[in-house]
This record gives structure tokens, C-alpha cells and sequence, in this order.
């Protein structure tokens, strides 16, 4: 979804801890995306190059880190792994699931000079 | 630009002056400056082209691409800040300011077409007069809808996104500057009419009401899990045309629960009138909830200011 205003959202971060943390150019990006953010990483690569020209980060490189997505089901009692948001715990197919993981959408860090 | 639902190159709408008195519409321009007023800070992040054609953005000119001598070495830099933490910053001004005037702000998202405008055009002319309300409306383009809603008597402002799939956080905040709403009312927030980015965007509101028609397909919760999964309330709407559909409600329901457990679900009719009952009664009870919440943080303030007096 919306990968291009995401992008953005990261240059805005990028340009606020240039100022924050003194660095005028950023060489590397770490981003920490979870399966069940909603965005797509292929997306956010091209987005990302385009958003990027002409800033700070032009030219940077992308480190997309995927977190895979955790569920806590309710009634296994127990910590699941799953894909999607309507996937059934694989192991009593109770829907009844909390993800603990896997909706993460963060900068984690950077390669700045 | 996105390739996956098609919002490009930010034609945001929001800059420009908003004039009060008329609720023109938000309009932007390709090509802009920075020259007016805000009352509050904010970034622009979404009012450039991002085009292949190498023009210079005018964002990062500042001290961000100064050249800092002695900078020059490599060094690793310790962020970890979420990507939507600007829209967040701007999510929790406007929920401060909802709760600060006990204003119930409901964000209001569908695919185009389920019946949105007309839903709330039903609810606003039964509420009229007895509480205060607002409409901010978000389309990419036309000012139809808020118009629809003026006609209705109650005060609309028009957002207009451009090529954006989203309202976000800041254009709230923005409007809400040409658009106050009275203490104790309602501010119905009507999304760009689509399943899939609104779901992400915080815009302070209260609730998420999801809306669904019963002329779509019955698995659209699976289909667009994340936004079923965002929303508090699914609205099934014009279940005056079951009769004539093959919708199966409770697999419907079922599906909405898988994505969401906790969704509480409302079957309306906001052309024959069924259901909106049960609507409005849910819209007052969070209302009062909200308002009796300031009511009692007020109380709690007066109490301490008088204790200052007797000590």
C-alpha cells in the first residue's frame, strides 16, 4: 500500500536526525518490515529510489530487514506462527489470534557520514 | 509511484489557504512555495513530484545537506523510529485535541461506492440540532461530497488529495483550523474511498467504522484484511437489497471476526431507514462515554485548583 508516502515518511525521519545528530549524508538505510505491515518490499525498493534522488540519501542503499509474523493464540496458549491476518492458528485453527509480531514498520539504523 | 495501489507523485491538496467562510476546496498546485502562514509545523511531505525527469526537490536544502568539513567518516547511526511516526506526532495532537473539547471523531472507510455519503447524510440530518457536528470529506478530486453534506445543513470541508489514497494525520489537523467543531460533538472524518492505505494513517480519531455494502463481495474482510482488522465497527450497509443478492451476511460476519475478533458489526439500511437506530444509539453511547470522560478530567482539575484555595 502507500509505499511512496512511506518513503517519504523515511526521508522526513533521515532529514530530521541529519539535523538532530549532525550528519549531511546518509549511505545505507536499515528498514525493519514486518509481514503483516501491509507493505510491500519490492514496492518500497522502487519507491524508495525515486524518493530518495536529489536529498540527502541520494543514492543510499536499502537494507530491508523482513520480520516474520507472530500470533499469540488464545486458546493453544501458545505463541504461532502465521502469514496473513485470516490465517487460523496451524494448530487448533482458532481464529481467535493476537499478533505479537510482524507489524513492525521501523528505521532501525543508519550508515551516515 | 506505488505499484501496488497507484498512489504516485503527491498532488496533496492541503496548502493553499483555506477560506473559512466559503469551504472552498483544498486545492494544490504542481509547483508551489512555502510562503504562508501555519499556526502549526509541519513537513510538506507530500506536496512534491516525484518524477523521473531530475527536478530538484526543495525539501532537504536546509541544514540536513549543509556541508559539515570534518564529517566525512563513515559512522553508524541508531534510529529506531517508526516509519508513520510523524503521522503518529500529528495523530496525537489531534486526539488531544478531541479529547481536550470531548469532540467523538470517527474516521469513516470504504471501497467508493458503499454507500458512505448516503449513510451519512441519513445520520446528520436525524442528528441535526441536537448535537453539533462536522463532515471533513477526503476524495482525490471534486468537492461533490462535501457539497452533499452542506445541503444537509451541517458544516463540510473538502479535502482533496490529488493522486493520494489517503487522508493522513496532518490534513486533519489542517482542517480542523477552518473547521471547528463545538465541544461535545461529533466530527465524522470521510475517508478517500478505499480499502486499503486508510487503514495504516492514525488521524486521531476514536474509532475506525468500516463500511461495507451488501452489493460487494461477502469476503472483502479477508480480502482487505488490514483495514477490518484497523476498524472497530463494521457498518453491513443497504441490507434493504438483500432479497435481491446472493450475500451471505454470516459468512460475512464470519469473515470480518476471523480478521478481527473483537469487531462489533451493524446491519443499516441508510436508504430504508432500518438499522439506523442501533447506529445512533451506538454514536451517542460513545459520545456520552467521551464527554463524560472530559466532564470527569475537568471535575478532577476544578477539585485540585479549589484545594489550593482551602490549604
Amino acid at each position: 500500500m502507500h509505499e511512496m508516502s512511506l518513503c517519504e515518511g523515511v526521508l522526513q525521519v533521515l532529514e530530521d536526525e541529519a539535523k538532530r545528530q549532525h550528519f549531511s549524508k546518509v549511505k545505507t538505510v536499515w528498514l525493519e518490515i514486518g509481514a503483516m505491515s501491509g507493505v510491500e518490499v519490492e514496492a518500497m525498493r522502487f519507491c524508495f529510489d525515486v524518493v530518495i534522488r536529489h536529498t540527502l540519501a541520494d543514492g543510499a542503499k536499502l537494507e530491508i530487514i523482513e520480520v516474520p509474523a507472530e500470533a499469540w493464540c488464545l486458546n493453544c496458549t501458545q505463541t504461532v506462527t502465521v502469514k496473513q491476518r485470516y490465517d487460523a492458528c496451524p494448530h487448533c485453527g482458532s481464529y481467535q489470534l493476537q499478533v505479537t509480531r510482524g507489524e513492525e514498520m521501523r528505521i532501525k539504523e543508519l550508515e551516515v557520514e | 509511484m506505488c505499484t501496488v495501489c497507484g498512489c504516485a507523485e503527491g498532488e496533496l491538496k492541503i496548502e493553499g489557504q483555506v477560506k473559512p467562510h466559503t469551504h472552498a476546496a483544498i486545492r494544490g498546485k504542481h509547483h508551489h512555495s512555502h510562503d504562508h502562514d501555519h499556526p502549526h509545523d509541519h513537513a510538506h511531505a507530500h506536496d512534491h513530484h516525484h518524477h523521473h525527469d531530475g527536478h530538484t526537490h526543495d525539501y532537504g536544502q536546509g541544514a540536513a545537506r549543509a556541508h559539515a568539513p570534518g564529517m566525512s567518516q563513515s559512522r553508524m547511526v541508531q534510529i529506531e523510529q517508526d516509519i508513520l511516526g510523524k503521522n503518529n506526532q500529528y495523530a496525537d495532537r489531534n486526539r488531544q485535541h478531541f479529547a481536550q473539547h470531548a469532540i467523538l471523531a470517527l474516521n469513516l472507510v470504504s471501497s467508493p461506492g458503499s454507500g458512505k455519503t448516503t449513510l451519512l447524510t441519513e445520520t446528520l440530518a436525524r442528528l441535526k440540532g441536537k448535537l453539533p457536528l462536522a463532515v471533513v470529506e477526503g476524495d482525490q478530486q471534486t468537492s461533490n461530497d462535501a457539497d452533499r453534506i452542506r445541503a444537509t445543513g451541517v458544516p463540510a470541508l473538502q479535502i482533496n488529495t490529488g493522486k493520494g489514497c489517503h487522508l493522513d494525520a496532518h490534513m486533519v489537523g489542517h482542517a480542523l483550523e477552518s473547521l471547528p467543531v463545538d465541544d461535545g460533538g461529533i466530527l465524522f472524518i470521510e475517508n478517500v474511498g478505499n480499502l486499503v492505505c486508510p487503514a495504516a494513517f492514525d488521524l486521531g480519531e476514536a474509532h475506525k467504522v468500516a463500511i461495507l455494502s451488501v452489493t460487494e463481495g461477502e469476503d472483502k474482510p479477508i480480502k482487505y484484511p488490514d483495514m477490518f482488522h484497523a476498524a472497530d465497527v463494521m457498518i453491513l450497509n443497504k441490507i434493504d437489497l438483500l432479497p435481491y443478492l446472493k450475500f451471505d451476511v454470516a459468512k460475512c460476519e464470519e469473515y470480518a471476526r476471523r480478521v478481527n475478533p473483537n469487531i462489533q458489526i451493524l446491519h443499516v439500511s441508510a436508504t430504508s431507514g432500518e438499522g439506523m437506530d442501533g447506529w445512533l444509539d451506538w454514536l451517542q453511547q460513545q459520545r456520552t462515554g467521551i464527554v463524560e470522560q472530559q466532564m470527569q478530567a475537568l471535575i478532577a482539575k476544578m477539585q485540585a485548583l479549589r484545594n489550593t484555595l482551602s490549604g
